[in-house]
C-alpha cells in the first residue's frame, strides 16, 4: 500500500498539528487546520494512506494528544521523521497512528509515491525508486497500532484472558 | 564506552543485557505513583472498562495533595472517590493531606536507586534525583501500567550536564535550573534523559537534587537522574528504606552521552524567570526593579525543608516589607514538623509569612489563588499564564533565598546582601 508524501521541514510543533485556538472543537474539526500554519492546504488535500514526511523533532511542545489523533483523523497512514518530541511519538502509537524515525526523510519530495513497511522499517519512494531505510517497530507495538491503539488494545488482551 | 544510568536501568526492567537510544522495549514497572487528581477519578473509569484490577497494589502509592483540603462539593467529591480507592486496594502506600506527592513518596522510603518508576505527574522526574528512572504519563497510560505492570518505552538519549566547582553562597539549585532552562529552552532537554553529575552535584544534599531532577520537566527531559553516592543511602536510611547495594547504579566513569554540557557552579549568579516561561531566566539583576505583591514560597520545587530554611535564613530577625504577602506552604507535615523542630518555622512567622496547608495550593491554581494585576515572585517551577491564579497575575521565580529576599525588600532582590549581612538577632 502506497501513498503520497506531504513534506515538512524541522520542528513542526503541537501547535501547528492542533492549533490551540480550534482545542475545544470536536477532532474532526481540529483537524482541518491541522498543518494549516505551514501549508494551508494540507487537510483538504491529504487523502487516507498518504504520508507525512518531516525533518527534525516532529510534534515537539505540548503533551496534547489531538497534535496525533488530528493526523489520524485525517487518515494519514503514517509519519516518517528524522526525530520526534517524545510526547508525541508515544501519545501517536498509543493512539494507533505509526511513526517512524528515518533519518533520510531528505530524499523524499512532495508528492512522491511512498509505501512503508512498519515491520520490516522498509521505506520504498515508487516515484524515484529509491529504498530507504527507517527504524522497524517492535511486533508488540504492531500488535497494537493494528488494534487502534493501546485502550483498544488492552481492551481486546483482557477480553481474551476473561474467556479462557 | 559504558551505559548511562538511563540505559542500565531500562535494560535491567526489560530483562535484557543491554539497551541502546532508541531501541523499543517494554519495561517492568517497579512502582506506580498517582495523586487525588489524576489518579482514581480518572483511572478508574479506564480500569472498569478494560474490567481488570490493580496489577499489585503493593507497587502502587496514592498520594492526595492537589485538592486538598477539601472546599467545594467537587473536592470532597474528588477526596470521596480517592479515599474509597485507598480502601478498596491494599496499596503499598496511601497518604492523605501529607505533602505533596513528590517530596512524600522518597519521605516515606518508597524510591530506591534502580528502580524504574513511573508517576501521573508531570514532575516526575524528581524521582531522577534518587537514580531512579521516574518519568510522568497521562492518565490512559497509568491507567495502561496499573492494569498490566507494564510500560513500552523508547530507549533515550542521555544529555550529560556537568557542573564543576561549588555553588556560591545564597546559589542553589533552583538557580542552576532557570540558568539551563534560559540557555537551552523548555525544549533543551528533547525528551531525552538528563544526567546530573560534577563535583557542585555531588555536594548537593538530596532536597536539592529533587529540586534539579524536578524542573527536568520545565527543560523537557523524560527524566532527570543524579547516580545514587553515600548522601542517597543515608537519606534513605533516615526514611526506613534499606539502601541495599546500589553500587550497580553509581557512576562508573565515562557515558555514552548523546550531548555532554560543561558549567562552572562558581560563576552561576541567583536566576529569575520572568512571565511567562521558566526560560525567560536572567540574573536577578535584570529584574531587581520590579515591585512585588506576593511572595510564594511552596511547591515540590521550593517549600521541602531545605527551602523553607533559605528562607529563614534571610528571614530571621528581618520583617516582610508593608504591602508585600509572604504566603508559605510547606510541602510536606513532616518537613514543617521539622522545621518547627528547628525553630525555622518560628522565624518565618515572625517576619510576618502566612501559613497554608502542605499541598500543590496555589501552584495547582487551587484555593487562594491570585488576585488580577498581581505581581508575584515564586520558588515554584513554572510561571505560565494563568497557572497560579488570574492570567492578568505576573509570576516571577526565583529560588527560595531570592524568594524571600524579595519579600524583605519589596522588590525582586539578590539574596546575597542580605545573606552576607547576616540575620538580625
Ligand atoms: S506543587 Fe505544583 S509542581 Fe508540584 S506536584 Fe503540585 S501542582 Fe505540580
Amino acid at each position: 500500500m502506497s501513498g503520497r508524501a506531504f513534506v515538512f521541514g524541522d520542528a513542526i510543533d503541537t501547535d501547528v498539528l492542533a492549533p490551540g485556538i480550534y482545542m475545544k472543537e470536536p477532532i474532526a474539526v481540529l483537524a482541518q487546520h491541522c498543518l494549516e500554519a505551514v501549508d494551508p492546504s494540507f487537510a483538504t488535500g491529504v487523502r487516507p494512506g498518504d504520508v507525512v514526511v518531516a525533518g527534525k523533532s516532529f510534534g515537539i511542545g505540548s503533551s496534547r494528544e489531538q497534535a496525533a489523533q488530528a493526523l489520524k483523523e485525517l487518515g494519514v497512514a503514517t509519519v516518517l521523521a528524522q526525530s520526534f518530541g517524545t510526547i508525541f511519538y508515544r501519545n501517536a502509537l498509543n493512539l494507533g497512528l505509526p511513526v517512524l524515525v528515518c533519518a533520510d526523510t531528505a530524499r523524499i519530495r512532495a508528492g512522491d509515491r511512498v509505501s512503508v513497511d512498519a515491520a520490516s522499517g522498509l521505506v520504498r519512494n515508487e516515484t524515484t525508486g529509491e529504498e530507504l531505510r527507517a527504524q522497524p517497530l517492535p511486533d508488540f507495538l504492531l500488535a497494537m497500532i493494528a488494534d487502534g491503539g493501546l485502550v483498544p488494545h488492552l481492551e481486546k488482551r483482557f477480553a481474551a484472558r476473561r474467556a479462557r | 564506552m559504558a551505559m548511562t544510568l538511563a540505559e542500565k536501568i531500562i535494560a535491567r526492567a526489560a530483562g535484557r543485557e543491554r539497551v541502546a537510544p532508541g531501541e523499543i522495549v517494554t519495561c517492568a514497572v517497579d512502582l506506580a505513583m498517582i495523586h487525588d487528581s489524576g489518579g482514581p477519578r480518572r483511572v478508574q473509569p479506564l480500569l472498569d472498562k478494560l474490567g481488570v484490577g490493580l496489577w499489585d497494589p503493593a507497587k502502587v502509592v496514592l498520594i492526595s495533595d492537589h485538592y486538598v483540603p477539601a472546599n467545594d462539593a467537587e473536592t470532597r467529591r474528588i477526596g470521596e472517590v480517592t479515599r474509597a480507592f485507598a480502601a478498596q486496594n491494599p496499596l503499598a502506600g496511601f497518604y492523605d493531606g501529607e505533602g505533596i506527592c513528590h517530596v512524600v513518596l522518597p519521605e516515606r522510603g518508597h524510591l530506591k536507586p534502580g528502580m524504574l518508576v513511573v508517576g501521573g505527574d508531570s514532575h516526575s522526574p524528581t524521582g531522577g534525583a534518587f537514580g531512579a528512572y521516574m518519568f510522568g504519563v497521562g492518565a490512559t497510560e497509568m491507567a495502561g501500567v496499573l492494569a498490566t505492570g507494564e510500560i513500552w518505552l523508547a530507549v533515550p538519549e542521555t544529555i550529560l550536564i556537568e557542573w564543576s566547582g561549588h555553588f556560591g553562597e545564597g546559589v542553589v539549585a533552583k538557580d542552576a535550573m532557570l540558568f539551563l532552562c534560559g540557555r537551552m529552552g523548555m525544549e533543551g532537554g528533547r525528551g531525552q534523559a538528563v544526567q546530573y553529575a560534577g563535583e557542585a552535584i555531588r555536594a548537593l544534599p538530596m532536597q536539592e537534587r529533587m529540586t534539579l531532577a524536578n524542573m527536568t520537566a520545565e527543560l523537557g527531559g523524560q527524566t532527570g537522574l543524579i547516580a545514587p553516592d553515600a548522601t542517597t543511602a543515608a537519606y534513605l536510611r533516615a526514611a526506613g528504606a534499606d539502601p541495599g547495594d546500589s553500587s550497580r547504579w553509581q557512576d562508573a566513569g565515562a557515558i555514552d552521552a548523546a550531548e555532554h554540557h560543561r558549567f562552572d557552579a562558581g560563576a552561576l549568579a541567583p536566576q529569575v524567570a520572568a512571565p511567562h516561561s521558566p526560560a525567560n531566566a536572567a540574573a536577578v539583576g535584570d529584574y531587581e526593579p520590579t515591585a512585588i505583591d506576593v511572595a510564594y514560597v511552596g511547591a515540590c520545587t521550593g517549600a521541602k525543608l531545605v527551602d523553607l530554611r533559605m528562607a529563614a535564613a534571610v528571614l530571621r530577625g528581618r520583617k516582610v516589607a508593608s504591602g508585600v504577602s509572604l504566603m508559605v506552604a510547606p510541602a510536606s507535615r513532616r518537613d514543617q514538623d521539622a522545621a518547627a523542630a528547628e525553630g525555622v518555622m518560628a522565624i518565618l512567622e515572625e517576619a510576618g509569612a502566612r501559613f497554608f496547608p502542605n499541598a500543590c495550593g496555589i501552584c495547582a491554581g487551587y484555593g487562594g489563588t491570585l488576585a488580577e494585576n498581581t505581581t508575584c515572585i515564586s520558588s515554584t517551577a513554572r510561571n505560565f499564564k494563568g497557572r497560579m491564579g488570574a492570567a492578568s497575575a505576573k509570576v516571577y521565580l526565583g529560588s527560595p533565598y531570592t524568594v524571600a529576599a524579595s519579600a524583605v525588600v519589596g522588590r525582586i532582590a539578590d539574596p546575597r546582601p542580605l545573606l552576607a549581612e547576616g540575620g538580625r538577632a
